[in-house]
């Protein structure tokens, strides 16, 4: 019995589908089963390893370099804090103070009512707009103590749900078209290529001789 | 040296509103260079861009045109687009995705064709969610618009394209860690030489990786030419290119440049950029091109935005972006936040990267604490010429990638740059910054 959602778990059949080797989707589908669960479950990394071929500690093995990538359940809003150079500059070191006093917990902890949890992350490349924050990887920015104070309102509030999508990069958008071409077809299209260049030079070789 | 006016080539829709759709997309000149490309040889599009003199935008700063001669004939090769932007204070690819995709899609099919590859992926960094689903739409409004799939546009050219996402890790940025995440594998650097991408990359056929905003450029390329292209810039910097600025300045953001003819000065201080140092402080350092670049101090400010300048005097432009800090930055705190995001980022396969990387941290931190020891000062440096002999530059690398070797730039710019603050904070076992 799959754990992913029959929906997802077609969907995750038609990522595998993308690419030369099913390995490939293993990322993506993380991700989209991030998407259902917020987190990566014994349950979901075995259904991941099926779709991809691979054993269920691969897909640990593999899950647990990447950052983005939960082996623990997280809280339903994930604040990641930049504190890098160009935030750590704009203060966004007193800023994560702040948030650790306000949230009641350390970076990296989750809070008691499992709405939040925290994080001190590298450069999210909005330095822009330092300090930044993200919430489930949205932008967030500048923001000072109030700014950050009226972000948590908003999201207890609800008030940001169009903006801030439940967990999972991939879960908004899905590509809508297979590939346009079957494998011996590309094998047939670049072999035409191979000789249309080959003719072509050729060419190239008899004119340049002429001249 | 000036602020020259240009025509902007890849920040040129980045401020027209809904720029991310095909509808905007078409009406402000999309897919004119495909269609152009499609109409001209694959090795003619490629001979334009060796003219170009296109450099790689991704930090390297390689030139396109040969990147691309040095892709090994095969049946099977593939085009793989690096848009994993990770060094950190840089963002201008993030600008690209979000307001942009299409120019990223029509750049990579014109690639595709001068490559002949049928097969083409975008490496779209995993926090960039926004950026993902606007590229995820834009890829559906292509295939819709017959700009990829079968015949692209009638051409007997079809080029796939898949979209996929990275997951948080700055070495997928390293092209080979990239390949490696994309195969579905924790992001390991691979041994190189001998074998470059260009030979063995994707699934161990030849590829080639450019960076996102390098393939931006070319739907411009192709249709005014190379030749315009090396006619904007100087020398080896051609064209134009984006710089992300940001730190004390009262302007951060980004910012499209000739290249070679505007200063550090010009994009820190004229009002049209970075508009000058926040509260009319003064400068103490500033870092020209990611963290991974050596620090430059006031001397430097009337510097050209040149690659071969900056490398000459020991820095680099690296991912153009540029980190201001004003006289109130404590150099130690900075060093140590730069050394702690390396510590947390190597990927831990070389030892003087995996383990060098966590002692300066740690010497580092407790520098910045107040807790540390005159000796810590040579230590530092000591651990710093463990990983890269000499500290000279361009480093040395002891390790299977340069992340390596960008650990010391930052600590032993701070060091050198900023002695009697270490000494300070060693003596007055505080930071007197805080």
């Amino acid at each position: 019995m799959a754990h992913l959602s029959k929906e997802l778990y077609e969907k995750c059949k038609s990522v595998v589908a993308l690419y030369p080797e099913a390995r490939s989707a293993l990322i993506p589908l993380c991700h989209m089963a991030q998407g259902q669960e917020g987190w990566l479950t014994s349950e979901a990394i075995e259904d991941i390893a099926e779709l991809t071929g691979v054993t269920p500690a691969e897909v640990r093995g593999t899950a647990s370099f990447y950052d983005m990538l939960h082996l623990e359940p997280v809280g339903k809003y994930v604040v990641a804090m930049c504190t890098n150079i160009a935030c750590m500059l704009n203060g966004s070191m007193e800023l994560l103070d702040h948030a650790e006093e306000k949230l009641g917990i350390s970076a990296g902890g989750t809070t008691s009512d499992g709405e939040f949890t925290l994080e001190e992350s590298e450069c999210l490349a909005g330095c822009d707009k330092a300090p930044c924050v993200q919430v489930n990887h949205r932008f967030f920015g500048p923001l000072d103590n109030k700014g950050f104070d009226q972000l948590l309102d908003d999201l207890k509030a609800g008030k940001l749900s169009d903006d801030v999508p439940s967990h999972g990069v991939l879960s908004r958008v899905d590509r809508r078209f297979p590939l346009a071409l079957s494998p011996s077809e590309v094998a047939a299209e670049r072999a035409e290529m191979e000789n249309a260049k080959s003719q072509r030079d050729e060419k190239r070789k008899v004119s340049e001789g002429a001249n | 040296m000036a602020v020259t006016s240009f025509d902007p080539i890849v920040s040129k829709r980045l401020r027209i509103p809904n720029s991310h759709t095909l509808e905007v997309y078409l009406s402000n000149d999309g897919y004119v260079g495909l269609k152009k490309a499609l109409s001209m040889n694959p090795e003619d599009v490629a001979s334009e861009v060796m003219t170009a003199s296109l450099l790689g935008r991704g930090g390297a700063g390689f030139p396109a045109g040969r990147k691309w001669a040095m892709l090994k004939n095969d049946l099977v090769k593939y085009l793989v687009i690096n848009g994993d932007e990770s060094e950190p204070a840089t963002f201008k690819d993030h600008e690209l995705v979000e307001k942009d995709p299409h120019q990223i899609i029509e750049g990579t099919i014109i690639a595709a064709y001068a490559l002949g590859v049928t097969q083409a992926f975008i490496f779209c960094r995993g926090e960039f969610a926004l950026g993902f689903e606007r590229l995820q739409s834009a890829l559906n409004e292509a295939y819709e618009y017959g700009a990829l799939g079968r015949d692209i546009f009638g051409s007997g050219f079809s080029l796939d394209m898949v979209i996929h996402p990275g997951a948080g890790a700055y070495i997928c940025g390293e092209e080979t860690a990239l390949l490696e995440s994309l195969e579905g594998k924790r992001g390991y650097p691979r041994i190189k030489p001998p074998f470059f991408p260009a030979v063995i990359g994707l699934y161990g056929k030849p590829t080639v990786v450019n960076n996102m905003e390098t393939v931006s450029n070319l739907p411009w390329i192709v249709i005014n030419g190379g030749a315009a292209f090396a006619a904007l810039g100087e020398g080896s910097s051609a064209g134009t290119r984006l710089f992300a600025l940001s730190g004390h300045v009262n302007r951060p953001g980004w910012y499209e440049i000739e290249m070679a003819k505007t200063t550090f000065r010009d994009l820190i201080e004229h009002p049209d950029l970075g508009g000058g140092i926040r509260m009319g402080r003064s400068l103490k350092a500033f870092i020209p091109g990611g963290v991974s670049a050596p620090w430059f101090g006031p001397n430097e400010m009337d510097m050209p935005l040149s690659q071969d300048a900056v490398a000459q005097a020991g820095s680099m432009l690296g991912s153009g972006s540029v980190v201001v800090m004003d006289e109130t930055t404590c150099p130690v705190r900075a060093a140590w936040r730069i050394t702690k995001f390396f510590s947390r980022e190597s990927c831990g396969q070389c030892t003087p990267c995996r383990e060098g990387s966590g002692w300066i941290e740690r010497t580092m931190r407790r520098i910045e604490l107040g807790a540390g020891r005159m000796e810590d000062i040579d230590l530092v440096l000591d651990a710093c010429d463990n990983i890269s002999p000499g500290l000279s530059w361009p480093p040395k690398q002891t390790t299977i990638c340069v992340l390596g070797p960008s650990i010391p730039s930052s600590v032993n710019s701070a060091i050198t740059m900023f002695r009697d603050d270490f000494v300070a904070h060693i003596k007055d076992g505080k930071c007197n910054y805080a």
